[in-house]
């Protein structure tokens, strides 16, 4: 297969136009000790056919969640994506699109992010959101970058309570800046950061980075964190799930200065890890700090209300070395796939899903935990994940019901080898009493 | 007759509703007995309340409002609008891909764990490159991932190199990565040729610099004669060299950047390899190192070991990681579903003809258009309306402006910013040459507008669904959000 449209006849049309004899003669330019004198080592070419045929091959060699019951969470989430998700995304004036450099023919671009932002607006509270950045690890990297800007301070105070690859990142940003990055550690009773470990630290941060949720799915004691970073004047950066802020409070009401946060939870496919959205969303004060590429309104020349990209001297194409963040391309595409899901969930849907993950989890949690050799592993409450002490070992578990065509869920002795018997277990919408039944009966015969 | 759309919000009706949920079928408990009373939500989100026709109209009405490569001519410069294969859009969703959690047992994810490792070999065989991360998000990101590599192997040396080279016709996205690594950037300028002036070159490298970041060709379209050249004089002072691979749809099959001296190279899967750019994103930025930076790559790396796939997080030296998981896996499929469709010979003709494409364009626009360095070029070229901007007043802005109007997208405006009132055009070797015609004789068409009647074209777009944007005001007093009144 090749997309090339002109043919020989054409070609030779081509090079008489352009003066030339053959297409060699436009690469003289390659000096001779740099080129490649072979035909570069890959598979052959293959038919359409043939291609499906040996995609469908490698797909098919993977466990598809169809065949499977999960529990598997610990930041990538198996909620439902109504159809009509895939449907606009399907429209190819959105994803043959490039970035929206001209607004005149790029209002479906431009709108869709401009909607987007105001529902992370609406969701987080918060008074700005950009239209993405890449992950929710890499969004919480760069708002720890961005707070150490504005304050002017070289210390970033991160719980341990936040999931281990939004650490990963955020220590490797950190090294490339030459930032400190602080840990504190959990409770090893409620599962949640430890106060006096935050006290001990935030004095000279430039910002303290919890997650809500927190990794383990515990509630954190938010309000109290917010006080103690304005406290010391370190900005409070918090990563939520989209999806718990239809019950839970907005973090703009417990003083954050920046939210952020993976969108995957919002109509994109688990997708083996990516593409995903992370959301980005600041105080009004922090509007001209915030990275990467924002939407406004404005009028036309004919008086009609229409949107651009906007705020643009902070980005890299103006800026260069004085940017905000070096951000380009985007996940523009995920971001329309929230702005979807969100539109089809609405002001109701948002409150009812979260309440079923939420009954759906304590329902779980209260069964499994009624078990002999299951017991909590965290008092603190959670939404739609939690972590269970399994006496027999995560790795029996997770074999014995594998079997059972079930994954059980996250072992969390990958990351802290303090849990190495702590199973995570998510939730969501889709899984049925059946099927959270199941899961307790394959626990109960492994006691 | 495209109309504007209203708002989402703005069609929301209270009550109205798409969404449907299973039933709750577990015992419900009261909410307060699961959460703390103080994190309650008190007031929900003002999400819209439509219905699910609401929905589809909305998002099908606005997209109409957007050109797209489906669409028409996209000549982009430096951003590769190549067209997107459908059937890669199609093996990207297949069930056993985009249903596969992260964590799965690796066992469970063999398929998957083989395609990456796979694609792997091919974009380091096509770059010249020992082994690669798929990490990286975009193209700005594997810049990011590269510099962070470069200070990791010269911190390992013992030296404290801050500085890094930028060329003036640079993307802005290589200064503004260079700060992130705490670098001071060092500008060169270009020699008349287009390319990097050697003897500046020669002056402002030290032992303070860790590196020379370099597009070739470079955003003027112009392959940089003097490559083995610059690699020696960075080299010899201990600097490496990191290739921007933006531009690499010129060269593929010609001219590997590891063979010609660069020792850190991105691809750009959503230019190169044919991965759609969704708006703005999502895109993929994988980035190849010579074999001495291997250790440095972001964990984890996809190994084989002769029966299975597995996932080796066992790199001491690593920079650690650069986003979550495996990178973006969609995107990657379908730029490996590409480099399959294509095979050697048929991403070799994908570089010959975008470099013919270009050629024959750029040629073909003299007639009212100056080129600022004529020679040939590779796959895109930049050009100015030199003649008609001084007899007409009419600029680059006008021109591209009017261009909509005909039904092309423009070029990239007023980039690279050496070139006064730059057009960048690009146009990819998917297109015809009836397309590339229709385009000449559109900007000929422009050309004469712009002489006979100027305002016709300053005053350009007339038949969009908006006309230009007050992009002043808007960033003077922003409103980046709806606001229920």
């Amino acid at each position: 297969m090749n997309f090339i449209p002109n043919t020989e006849r054409d070609r030779q049309r081509m090079l008489e136009a352009i003066g030339i004899r053959s297409i060699e003669e436009l690469f003289e330019d390659i000096p001779d000790i740099v080129r490649l004198k072979r035909e570069l080592d890959l598979p052959r070419a293959m038919s359409e056919s043939e291609l499906y045929s040996h995609m469908v091959g490698l797909a098919g060699a993977n466990s598809s969640f169809h065949e499977y019951v999960s529990f598997l969470g610990a930041g990538a989430y198996d909620h439902y994506i109504p159809a009509v998700v895939q449907h606009v995304l399907g429209r190819s004036e959105f994803y043959t699109a490039y970035t929206p450099y001209q607004p005149e023919v790029s209002q479906a671009v431009l709108q869709s992010i401009y909607e987007y932002q105001t529902m992370i607006c609406e969701l987080t509270g918060m008074d700005v959101s950009n239209a993405s950045m890449y992950d929710g690890a890499t969004a919480m990297a760069e708002a720890a970058m961005i707070a150490c800007g504005q304050t002017r301070r070289k210390k970033i105070v991160v719980a341990r309570s936040v999931h281990p690859e939004y650490r990963a990142v955020i220590h490797t940003y950190a090294r490339g800046a030459d930032l400190e990055v602080v840990e504190v550690d959990f409770q090893k009773d409620s599962g949640q950061v430890c106060g006096s470990g935050l006290a001990g630290q935030v004095p000279g941060a430039g910002c303290v980075l919890v997650q809500q949720p927190n990794f383990f799915g515990c509630i954190e004691d938010v309000q109290s964190i917010g006080n103690l970073a304005r406290q010391h004047g370190a900005l409070f950066v918090v990563a939520v799930d989209p999806l718990s802020l239809g019950v839970l409070r907005p973090p703009a009401s417990y003083g954050a200065d920046m939210v952020v946060g993976e969108g995957q939870p919002l109509g994109v496919p688990m997708s083996f890890g990516g593409p995903y959205l992370g959301f980005f969303a600041v105080t009004e004060k922090l509007m001209r700090r915030i990275p990467g590429r924002v939407v406004g309104a404005t009028v036309d020349v004919r008086g009609q209300r229409g949107f651009v990209l906007t705020l643009q001297t902070r980005e890299q194409h103006i800026r260069r070395e004085k940017a905000t963040s070096n951000i380009c391309s985007n996940e523009a595409l995920c971001a329309l796939a929230a702005t979807v899901y969100l539109s089809w969930l609405g002001k109701e849907g948002i409150q009812d899903l979260a309440r079923h993950c939420l009954q759906k989890a304590a329902y779980a949690r209260d069964r499994i935990t009624s078990l002999d050799g299951y017991q909590r592993a965290f008092s603190a409450p959670h939404f739609k994940e939690f972590a269970v002490r399994c006496q027999v070992g995560t790795g029996r578990v997770l074999d014995e019901l594998l079997k059972k065509k079930i994954i059980a869920g996250y072992p969390l002795g990958r990351d802290y080898p303090e849990l190495d018997d702590v199973l995570l277990i998510s939730v969501t919408e889709k899984r049925s009493r059946g099927q959270i039944d199941a899961l307790v009966s394959g626990l109960e015969g492994l006691a | 007759m495209k109309r504007l759309e209203p708002l989402i919000f703005e069609l929301s009706s209270p009550g109205r509703r798409a969404y449907s949920l299973p039933a709750l079928d577990v015992p419900e408990q009261d909410l307060g007995q699961l959460l703390p009373a103080g994190e309650l939500r008190q007031v929900p989100a003002e999400l819209p309340e439509v219905s699910e026709v609401d929905v589809v109209r909305h998002f099908t009405r606005l997209s109409q409002l957007n050109h797209g490569v489906d669409i028409g001519f996209y000549p982009l410069g430096s951003c590769t609008m190549k067209y997107n294969p459908k059937i890669n859009e199609v093996v990207a969703g297949l069930p056993g891909f985009a249903n596969l959690h992260p964590y799965v047992p690796e066992s469970m994810a063999q398929g998957a764990l083989q395609l990456l490792y796979e694609i792997e070999q091919y974009l380091c065989e096509i770059g010249g490159m020992a082994r690669a991360t798929l990490q990286p998000a975009a193209g700005a990101h594997g810049e990011l991932t590269g510099l962070l590599i470069i200070k990791a192997y010269h911190q390992a040396r013992g030296e404290r190199r801050t500085k890094v080279i930028i060329p003036d016709s640079a993307h802005g996205t290589n200064p503004a990565s260079a700060v992130m690594v705490g670098m001071e950037t060092v500008e060169v300028k270009s020699d008349h040729r287009g390319g990097v002036d050697v003897e500046v070159l020669r002056r402002v490298m030290d032992e303070s610099v860790s590196c020379l970041m370099l597009t070739n060709p470079n955003t003027l379209g112009l392959f940089d004669e003097n490559i083995h050249v610059i690699a020696d004089i960075v080299h010899q002072k201990g600097g490496l060299l990191y290739y921007d691979g933006a531009n690499a749809n010129a060269i593929m099959g010609y001219a590997r950047p590891g063979d010609t001296g660069f020792d850190v190279v991105h691809f750009n899967l959503h230019k190169t390899f044919a991965t759609p750019h969704g708006g703005g994103g999502p895109g993929s930025g994988p980035v190849g190192v010579r074999e001495d930076l291997v250790k440095y790559l972001p964990v984890p790396l996809v190994d084989f070991d002769g029966q299975r796939y597995l996932l080796n997080y066992d790199l001491p030296d690593t920079i650690g990681r650069v986003k979550l998981y495996y990178g973006n896996f969609s995107t990657i499929i379908k730029a490996y579903a590409y480099i399959r469709a294509m095979g050697p010979d048929g991403l070799k003709k994908v570089s010959e003809n975008a470099v013919l494409n270009a050629n024959y364009l750029m040629r073909k626009l003299l007639e009212h258009y100056d080129l600022p360095y004529d020679r040939h070029c590779k796959h895109e070229f930049v050009v100015k309306p030199g003649r008609i901007k001084e007899k007409t007043g009419v600029r680059t802005l006008d021109i591209s402006k009017r261009l909509l109007d005909y039904g092309v997208h423009p070029p990239t405006n007023y980039f690279p910013l050496i070139v006064e009132e730059a057009l960048m055009i690009e146009p990819t070797e998917t297109e015809s040459i009836e397309t590339l015609d229709y385009f000449v004789e559109t900007m000929n068409q422009i050309a004469r507008e712009a002489y006979a009647d100027p305002e016709r074209v300053k005053t350009a777009p007339h038949t969009t669904v908006v006309g230009r944007l007050d992009e002043a005001t808007a960033a003077r007093r922003p409103v980046v959000r709806w606001k229920k009144e």
